[in-house]
């Protein structure tokens, strides 16, 4: 009987060899090589000895730290107060319903309405305070990403919250808390597992928006994946690429550690 | 307590807003006169007329709906008696499968486009529509078995015994048992995949090549040189298409849970 049933898993067994395993084993064979094709170590050591990728390293590790808290500070009051609401499953959808659209549309209205003539400049000089630069700036970058990522941090927050036992808070205000002592001792420590998964959700990505940073950034914001993208489809220089791909790699498991869902259900 | 709730809706008002205005932004310029992005002096369909005489653009829209659909076709398949074989292996193993499973959905975009570019080129693949079609296959297949499993769990085991007690052959209790139970969970993953498919931009910049080009990267290369109200007009498009998607995927999900 498996013997059958096998055979129609082999496109998916195939699918993991080759599709999972083989890409990554290729990405830590191609570090070893330089762009000549001789196998070397140098990639790794032009990384560690180089001021410019390292500093890029950490900025970009800087910049997707603080997409991640811009995203957190403005999603968690949304997840909570969306909770209260009644028809909560209706508006949670109306949250994830700008995720279906075209993250490369979502920059390019942007582009229009960060730029020289656009309708924030537009503003500002009504308001009497003149144009600014908006667009190419840390500003924009962050403020278009943050943009882009908020539906995944909202979403993982409001089913942590959705899901917490309602007779734990009515036990609180029976013990006597406060609304305030209620959201502290109770609400946000069981909702931090929704927190965990939401930093992760976008700590990630935000590594590597090189279309962003191409689009917004102006070039003038440097990622991770934007110096992948540049050596594989610019310079050509896939050993390079791959290098900083596995610190890129790197870098995602040591989030995803600390990140971790702890299992101990306090 | 009453202004307390005042504020809570002000914020959340100010949160769609957030989301929903620069969408609005893009829509509405798609019909300014003006033929930018920064003073709207008036009314016209130009753009849209425009876009509808653009070959090169309905080829694109074209090319990359047909993608998505072949695509999530055929990851929904592998996906689907992926899901399957994943079930009756024994548990220790099950776990190894599905962590290997989701390195795709949790690895950075750039990583996936990087890694699948040196595989293609260095199994001698020639970049363009197959490769893509490959890479799009390759990450779709994790999101079909993520919402195919959850169903295949909930299926009770004596409904498969029970058929083969009946006679039925091993053909018979997958296509008339077990597929039928799972149709909604293929549905859904096909979805998930198709949409996926639209949407990527970075696997598909990373093997597309010269010849072969999809609306991202056709939108993304159109951006970097500045405003064109065609895709603000574009956008309009995709943007009451993406509802409409919603609204079916919901559809659909909610007969299946009344089935339940």
């Amino acid at each position: 009987m498996t013997k059958k049933i096998q055979l129609s898993a082999i496109p998916y067994c195939l699918w993991l060899f080759l599709f999972v395993l083989a890409p990554i084993a290729l990405l830590v064979y191609k570090s070893f090589f330089d762009i000549d094709g001789n196998v070397t170590l140098a990639n790794y050591g032009t990384y560690f000895t180089s001021w410019t990728y390292l500093k890029m390293s950490v900025n970009s590790v800087i910049y997707a730290a603080i997409i991640t808290a811009v995203t957190l500070i403005i999603s968690y009051p949304t997840a909570y107060f969306l909770t209260k609401l009644k028809h909560k499953q209706l508006w949670l959808m109306l949250i994830i319903l700008p995720t279906w659209i075209n993250l490369l549309l979502k920059a390019y209205a942007f582009i229009g309405i960060f730029g020289q003539s656009g309708a924030v400049n537009g503003f500002l000089n009504f308001m009497g305070l003149g144009s600014q630069q908006i667009l190419f700036t840390d500003f924009s970058f962050i403020f278009v990403a943050a943009y882009i990522e908020i539906p995944f941090m909202i979403l993982p927050i409001f089913n942590a919250i959705d899901e917490i036992d309602g007779n734990l808070i009515k036990a609180g205000y029976d013990l006597g808390t406060t609304r305030f002592q209620n959201f502290t001792q109770i609400i946000f420590p069981l909702s931090m597992n929704g927190v965990r998964s939401g930093v992760q959700a976008v700590f990630i990505p935000s590594l590597s928006l090189f279309m962003l940073t191409r689009l917004i950034g102006g070039n003038r914001v440097i990622t991770l994946g934007t110096a992948i993208e540049e050596h594989f489809l610019v310079t050509q220089n896939w050993g390079m690429g791959a290098t900083i791909g596995m610190v890129l790699i790197i870098t995602m498991f040591v989030v995803m550690f600390l990140t971790r869902e702890r299992g101990s259900k306090a | 307590m009453k202004r307390r709730f005042k504020f809570e809706n002000a914020y959340l008002i100010f949160v769609f807003a957030l989301l929903y205005l620069p969408i609005f932004y893009l829509i509405i310029y798609a019909f300014n006169k003006n033929g930018n992005m920064n003073a709207f002096t008036g009314f016209t369909f130009e753009y849209f007329q425009a876009l509808f005489a653009d070959h090169r653009l309905i080829l694109i829209v074209v090319q990359t709906f047909l993608l998505a659909f072949l695509s999530a076709f055929i990851a929904t398949i592998i996906g689907t008696f992926g899901t399957i074989y994943i079930h009756q292996v024994k548990k220790k193993r099950q776990n190894t499968i599905l962590s290997l499973n989701n390195v795709l959905l949790v690895s950075p975009d750039v990583m996936i486009g990087a890694s699948f570019l040196i595989l293609l080129t260095s199994i001698g693949f020639k970049l363009g529509f197959a490769s893509v079609l490959m890479a799009h296959i390759a990450f779709s297949i994790p999101i079909v078995v993520l919402m195919v499993l959850p169903r295949l769990q909930e299926m009770d085991q004596d409904m498969i015994n029970a058929a083969y007690d009946l006679g039925a052959t091993q053909r018979q209790t997958m296509t008339e048992v077990i597929l039928p139970f799972l149709t909604p969970g293929i549905i859904a993953g096909f979805f998930m995949a198709f949409t996926y498919s639209l949407d990527d931009f970075a696997v598909t910049f990373f093997v597309t090549g010269n010849g072969f080009s999809t609306l991202s990267v056709e939108i993304y290369s159109r951006a970097r040189q500045g405003i064109s109200l065609e895709i603000n007009a574009l956008s309009a498009l995709v943007f009451i298409l993406s509802i409409l998607l919603v609204i079916g995927y919901y559809m659909i999900m909610r007969s299946a849970d009344e089935d339940k």
